[in-house]
C-alpha cells in the first residue's frame, strides 16, 4: 500500500524534494568526513610530538601494576583486628590515622574557606563580566581578564608563590585555592547571569534603580540558585586539589603525601590514598545533598 | 506639561518614530493607539530614554530631558514610573520588596545607596508599600513570591511600586495586552484612579479602540512613526479610524497578535476541514 501511495505521488515537486534532501545528506556527510579526517591527523600529530608511543606505552603499563604491588598493604586476616603493634593488621596499616585525620580535616578545610572566599571574591567582578549586563567595555575587558588569568593559573603556582610569600602552611593553600576558583567561578557566574530575564533589569532602571542597584535586584535573585550550585560543585573540586597543593608545602594532607612517596613508605602511601578516597567520596555525597537541599530552599 | 518637539527614532534605515510633536499637560490621561509596529512603545521608551532619540527634543517644565544623565537621568526616571507590559517584576523576590524597588532612587548619599544593597529598607518605607498595596487590594500578598500572583496581580504589583517612586508621570505602554479581559478592566481602573485621585499624568499605549475611549481623556493615533489623529475619543469616530488606517474597527482589532487576543484553545485548523 504504502509502495502504491510513493510511486502514485511521483510527481515532480516531489522527487526533486526527495533528490534535494539526497543532496543534502550526501554534502553533510562529506563535511562531517573531512572534520574528522582533519580531527584524527591532528591527533596523531599531537601524539607523534608529545612522545606518545604505542611501544612505549605497553613497556610502561605493567609498571603501573608493579607499583600497585608495592603500595598494597601486608593484611592478614587472623591479625585483621589486632593492635597497632601486629603486622599484617589494619590499625598496622593506618598507625598514624589520628595526625592524618587531622590533616584530611584541615584539607577539606582549606578547600572550604577556599572555595568560600573565591566566591566572594568572584561575585563582584562577575556582574561586570557578564555581557548582557553592559558594564563600560574597559570594565568588562578587565574584570574578563582578569577573571581568565586567575583561572588559567593552577592552584600548584598560586601555592608555590603563596608559600614563598606567606611561608609553610595551610594559609598559602587557602589562597591558591581562593585566586583560581575566583576565576572558575566568575566565569560561571557571569555565565548564569547572562542566562537570566532581563525583563526585570529594565524595570529597576525604569524606577531610578543605578547599575549596581539593577544588578542587586533584577539580576542576583534569578541566578542565585545557579551560583550556589556552582559554588558548592566547585567545593568538591576543591577539595581533590586542595590535597594536592600540599605537595609544595601549601598544607593539608599533600605534604605529608608527598613525603612518604618520597621516602618510598609504600605502605603509607595506599593508606593514605584510601583515606582521600573515603573523604572525597563523603564530601561528594554529602554536597550533593546540601546542593539539592540550598536549590530547594531558594528556588 | 510634557513637550516632544519633532521627536524621531531611526533604527538603521527604518523610523520607528517620524517627527512627533506633542503637547501633554498635567493631569491629563492620554491614550496612544495604534497597530502593532506603529511606534508607539518607542515613543513612550524614549521619554524615560529607555530608548534614546536619534532627533528632537523631549522637555518637561523647562527641564531638556533630551540632556540628562547621571543622577539626573535617575531621577527623572524615578519621576515618571513605567508599567510594562510583561510587569517586569522581579519573579524571585516577594511582592513588597517589588514595590520597593520604587524607592531605591530616594536615598541620598553612598551609605544609603550601600545599605539598599543590602535590602536595608525602613520601617517607614515598608509602611509607606504595605498601604499602596493595601489601597489596591494586595495586603494579603506581600510575602508571596511575585511569580505566584496572576497576571492582572502582578500588574497591579507595578503600578503600585510605580506609585512608590511618587511619580508626576506614568508611562503604561501595553498595560493590558497580556491580559484576559476581567483583569484588563482592573488594571484600566486602577490606572485611571491614580490618575484621577493622585493627580498623575498617564499616558497609555493601547491597541484596543474601545478601551481606549472608555478611559483616556485624549487620544493620539500612530501609523508608520507618525501621528495621524490627536483629539478627543468623541472625534475618533469607526468612519474616523476606517479614513486614517482604510480598514473597519473590527479589521483594526482582527490583525493583532497580541496573546490576549488569541483563543486559550486555538482549535486546529485539521480538525474543522
Amino acid at each position: 500500500m504504502g509502495a502504491g501511495i510513493a510511486a502514485g505521488a511521483d510527481t515532480g515537486p516531489i522527487s526533486s524534494q526527495e533528490a534535494a534532501f539526497r543532496a543534502q545528506r550526501a554534502e553533510r556527510r562529506r563535511a562531517s568526513l573531512v572534520a574528522f579526517s582533519i580531527l584524527a591527523v591532528c591527533l596523531l600529530a599531537a601524539a607523534w610530538v608529545s612522545e606518545f608511543y604505542p611501544s612505549s606505552l605497553i613497556a610502561g603499563a605493567p609498571r603501573i601494576g608493579e607499583y600497585f604491588q608495592r603500595i598494597a598493604p601486608h593484611l592478614e586476616l587472623r591479625h585483621l583486628l589486632a593492635g597497632t603493634e601486629t603486622e599484617g593488621s589494619l590499625a598496622f596499616w593506618f598507625y598514624r590515622l589520628d595526625s592524618w585525620f587531622l590533616l584530611i580535616l584541615e584539607t577539606a578545610n582549606m578547600a572550604a574557606l577556599g572555595t568560600l572566599g573565591g566566591a566572594l571574591l568572584a561575585l563582584p567582578l562577575s556582574f561586570p563580566a557578564a555581557r548582557n549586563l553592559r558594564a563600560p567595555n574597559l570594565v568588562r575587558i578587565a574584570c574578563r581578564r582578569g577573571l581568565e588569568a586567575m583561572r588559567t593559573v593552577p592552584e600548584i603556582v598560586f601555592a608555590l608563590i603563596f608559600v614563598w610569600a606567606f611561608g609553610v602552611g595551610a594559609l598559602a593553600g587557602i589562597l591558591a585555592i581562593a585566586v583560581h576558583t575566583a576565576g572558575a567561578l566568575g566565569k560561571q557566574f557571569a555565565d548564569a547571569m547572562e542566562n537570566t530575564e532581563m525583563r526585570p533589569w529594565e524595570g529597576v532602571f525604569a524606577a531610578g534603580g543605578s547599575w549596581p542597584q539593577a544588578c542587586r535586584y533584577a539580576i542576583l535573585p534569578a541566578a542565585l540558585p545557579d551560583l550556589l550550585s556552582t559554588a558548592l560543585l566547585r567545593f568538591e573540586i576543591n577539595i581533590r586539589s586542595a590535597s594536592v597543593i600540599g605537595f609544595v608545602g601549601a598544607g593539608g594532607i599533600g605534604q605529608e603525601l608527598y613525603q612518604v612517596i618520597s621516602f618510598n613508605n609504600y605502605e603509607e602511601v595506599s593508606a593514605i590514598i584510601v583515606l582521600l578516597i573515603i573523604t572525597v567520596s563523603c564530601v561528594d555525597l554529602i554536597s550533593e545533598r546540601l546542593r539539592r537541599r540550598v536549590i530547594e530552599a531558594v528556588a | 506639561m510634557l513637550r516632544l518637539q519633532g521627536v524621531s527614532r531611526r533604527f538603521g534605515a527604518v523610523h520607528a518614530v517620524q517627527d512627533v510633536s506633542l503637547e501633554i499637560p498635567a493631569g491629563q490621561m492620554l491614550g496612544v493607539i495604534g497597530r502593532s509596529g506603529a511606534g508607539k512603545s518607542t515613543l513612550l521608551r524614549m521619554i524615560n530614554r529607555l530608548a534614546e532619540p536619534s532627533d528632537g527634543r523631549i522637555t518637561f517644565e523647562n527641564t531638556d530631558i533630551t540632556a540628562l544623565k547621571g543622577q539626573g537621568l535617575r531621577d527623572w526616571r524615578t519621576g515618571c514610573a513605567m508599567i510594562f507590559q510583561q510587569f517586569n517584576l522581579v519573579q524571585r523576590l516577594d511582592v513588597l520588596t517589588n514595590v520597593l524597588i520604587g524607592r531605591l532612587n530616594h536615598r541620598r548619599g553612598l551609605l544609603a545607596h550601600l545599605g539598599s544593597l543590602f535590602a536595608q529598607f525602613s520601617a517607614e518605607e515598608r509602611a509607606a508599600a504595605l498601604a499602596t498595596l493595601d489601597r489596591f487590594g494586595l495586603l494579603s500578598t506581600a510575602l508571596q513570591r511575585a511569580d505566584t500572583l496572576s497576571g492582572g496581580q502582578q500588574q497591579r504589583v507595578a503600578i503600585c511600586r510605580a506609585l512608590m517612586q511618587n511619580p508626576r508621570l506614568i508611562l503604561a505602554d501595553e498595560p493590558i495586552a497580556s491580559l484576559d479581559p476581567q483583569n484588563a478592566r482592573l488594571v484600566m481602573d486602577t490606572l485611571r484612579q491614580v490618575n484621577r485621585q493622585d493627580g498623575i499624568t498617564v499616558l497609555v499605549n493601547l491597541h484596543h479602540l474601545d478601551v481606549a475611549r472608555a478611559y483616556c481623556d485624549r487620544l493620539v493615533a500612530m501609523q508608520a512613526g507618525r501621528v495621524v489623529f490627536d483629539g478627543t475619543p468623541a472625534e475618533l469616530t469607526p468612519a474616523r479610524v476606517e479614513q486614517i488606517y482604510g480598514v473597519s474597527e473590527a479589521e483594526f482589532h482582527g490583525d493583532m497578535p497580541e496573546a490576549a487576543e488569541a483563543p486559550l484553545f486555538p482549535v486546529p485548523a485539521a480538525a474543522l476541514a
